[in-house]
């Protein structure tokens, strides 16, 4: 494995008004490895995500993509250079297929604009159709071909999250973030989806920012953790040597009687 | 959809018109739409003219308002614009018809650009009001820049030329909208099957995901403006070459209210529910009237009342649509056709 940084957070802190929701956190995410970020309800997680695609202007910090500061650039630009990410509560584009989601995740590789679009040039049919062939190789990876020509709002919530992940890979990323990607899914599938993000990992070489409550699935697939509370990271490490600091068994679990 | 069609590529799975049934009635209505001036009357093919210049103008505002999300109250200012702007160009610099045409559409589409960049921000009932307020700069400019415009004493349409060959005939009015509907629809279609489109649906769904998984929504925004507005000045030359007379009260606000109905009882967000809703909510007029006449000699009030009754009705058809049937008449069609696809099985 590289040692190359994919994503450099230093010192970021985001303040809403009075709350500091995040306070000068720092942390790395290396080249091809999956980083979870942990923490307890309200820690300040997702907050992170929306720093690092661009939905917040960070108060304070900087973060750095692969040699190319990020900071304060606009979302759709964060995307274009090769970040993507998927939600907590999903954010599909309901009225409209599975196919046409995963084609939007590659919109920014197609270039025809409405002249050549709407007159359907040779090149924008050429566009479309290696489009077409990209999208048909995610849906083949994620199994949703019988799903392909359905309305996404029509179809169950765990069938949803893999078209969201689909879409996000559609993109063809260096770095996906997955904000809680197996929060209300039964066994079956959580087991699915930790065994396409395992492969996304291992086959595409993508690497992977996590937002997680299940630790188990934490555990189990990260090579890194780092745990925050109250906008603060408290630890850092692998996840046998998170799972034993006292820091952070104080966090989730409080502080015990010593006596007892 | 008929079984037993199975597709071997993308290319067929994306084509427009999908089995040989389909391409046949296309066929059939195409014909009929040919040989149609040469059976109508003269009353019947100035309708015929309007509800093609409705369709081409109905498309604009559906790639606006349904498919980008964008509601706008000054589609009649654009439509104004177009008609001002081909009718001047024909008159002060002589350019013939079949390029101020299309230069009407560009300037109509400069003036949305101008009006979309104030607008970005806004969404729903801010942006319903701006572009309200867009109206009504644009009905003063008309009505007082009378060394342009003539002001409300309005302008006498030259007679346009297409190449040298003069549109001097109604049913040669109809040819060339008939080609220009025709064109406005590939265009529309193809641009929905394409990244433009479905970033325009993306933006209406969603637009803080389509942001976020790189799409430049201000860009697109700025687009569906600007293609309404193109579309629209089109449609507002032909309207200024088939009514031969152009004033401010041919694009009052009522206009924009019509073409909204249009939209919403076609099918908002549908291409050929703007077709339907245009031949809809112009033979609705016509029905009320051959209905009044039908009624006037039992009751003849209604005659008096008619005008009222006619604005009042838009209304109610808008809200009788909202309530029953929000997809439009595009939707009871979709409707039907499962209908019968399933026939004898159809349970619902």
């Amino acid at each position: 494995m590289t040692e190359a940084v994919t994503l450099n957070v230093e010192e970021l802190s985001m303040r809403f008004g009075g709350i500091h929701a995040v306070e000068a956190l720092s942390f790395q995410v290396m080249q091809g490895t999956i980083f979870a970020l942990i923490g307890p309800n309200g820690a300040g997680k997702s907050t992170v995500f929306n720093c690092i695609n661009g939905v917040y202007r960070p108060s304070a910090g900087r973060m750095i993509f692969e040699d190319e500061d990020i900071t304060g650039l606009g979302s759709h630009r964060i995307a274009r250079l090769g970040i993507a990410r998927t939600f907590q509560n999903l954010a599909l584009f309901r009225n409209m297929t599975v196919l046409d989601n995963l084609l939007l995740g590659r919109n920014h590789y197609l270039n025809a604009g409405p002249i050549r679009g709407g007159f359907l040039t040779r090149r924008a049919r050429k566009e479309e159709h290696e489009a077409r062939l990209k999208v048909e190789q995610i849906i083949d990876f994620l199994e949703i071909e019988s799903v392909r020509k359905q309305f996404v709002g029509s179809l169950p919530f765990g069938i949803q999250r893999r078209v969201e992940l689909g879409r996000a890979l559609a993109a063809e990323p260096k770095l996906l973030l997955l904000d809680e990607p197996v929060s209300g899914m039964n066994a079956e599938e959580t087991e699915d989806m930790v065994r396409f993000i395992l492969d996304i990992n291992e086959e595409i070489g993508t690497t992977i920012l996590l937002v997680e409550h299940d630790m188990g699935v934490v555990m189990d697939i990260s090579d890194r953790v780092a745990v925050i509370n109250f906008g603060v990271k408290i630890a850092e490490g692998t996840p046998q040597e998170v799972s034993v600091n006292p820091v952070v068994i104080e966090a989730y679990l409080g502080k015990g009687d010593k006596d007892q | 959809m008929p079984s037993g069609q199975f597709k071997t590529s993308y290319r067929d799975d994306t084509k427009i018109f999908q089995t040989l049934w389909v391409k046949m009635w296309l066929a059939l209505l195409m014909a009929c739409l040919v040989v149609f001036p040469f059976f109508a009357g003269q009353y019947l093919l100035y309708l015929a003219n309007l509800v093609g210049i409705a369709v081409i103008g109905v498309l604009g505002l559906n790639i606006l308002s349904g498919f980008t999300g964008q509601i706008s109250l000054g589609h009649s200012a654009f439509l104004a614009l177009g008609a001002y702007a081909s009718t001047l160009l024909t008159l002060r610099l002589g350019i013939p018809f079949w390029l101020s045409m299309p230069l009407a559409g560009l300037f109509s589409a400069l003036c949305g650009l101008l009006l979309a960049l104030p607008c970005l921000r806004l969404r729903g009932l801010y942006l319903a009001i701006a572009t309200f307020a867009f109206y009504f700069i644009v009905e003063y400019s008309i009505v007082h820049w009378n060394s342009l415009t003539n002001g409300t004493g309005g302008l006498t349409v030259a007679e346009p030329t297409v190449l040298g060959f003069p549109i001097d005939s109604d049913t040669k009015i109809y040819f060339l909208i008939l080609s220009l509907v025709v064109a406005g629809l590939i265009f529309a279609k193809n641009l929905f099957r394409t990244e433009t489109g479905r970033a325009f649906i993306a933006v209406r769904d969603n637009d803080v995901a389509a942001e976020i998984i790189g799409i430049n929504v201000v860009r697109y925004k700025i687009l569906a403006f600007m293609i309404c507005s193109f579309y629209a000045g089109v449609a507002g030359s032909l309207y200024a070459v088939t009514l031969s007379f152009i004033g401010p009260e041919h694009f009052t606000f009522l206009m924009t209210i019509e073409y909204l109905a249009m939209g919403l009882v076609g099918g908002i967000g549908t291409i050929a529910g703007s077709v339907l809703g245009a031949v809809f909510m112009t033979a609705l007029p016509e029905a009320i009237r051959l209905l009044r006449d039908a009624l006037s000699t039992h009751y003849p009030f209604l005659v008096s009342r008619m005008s009222d009754l006619q604005s009042g009705l838009y209304g109610l058809v808008i809200i009788l649509f909202l309530i029953f049937e929000p997809t439009g008449l595009f939707g009871v069609w979709l409707r039907v056709k499962k209908y019968w696809l399933a026939w004898p099985y159809s349970y619902r």
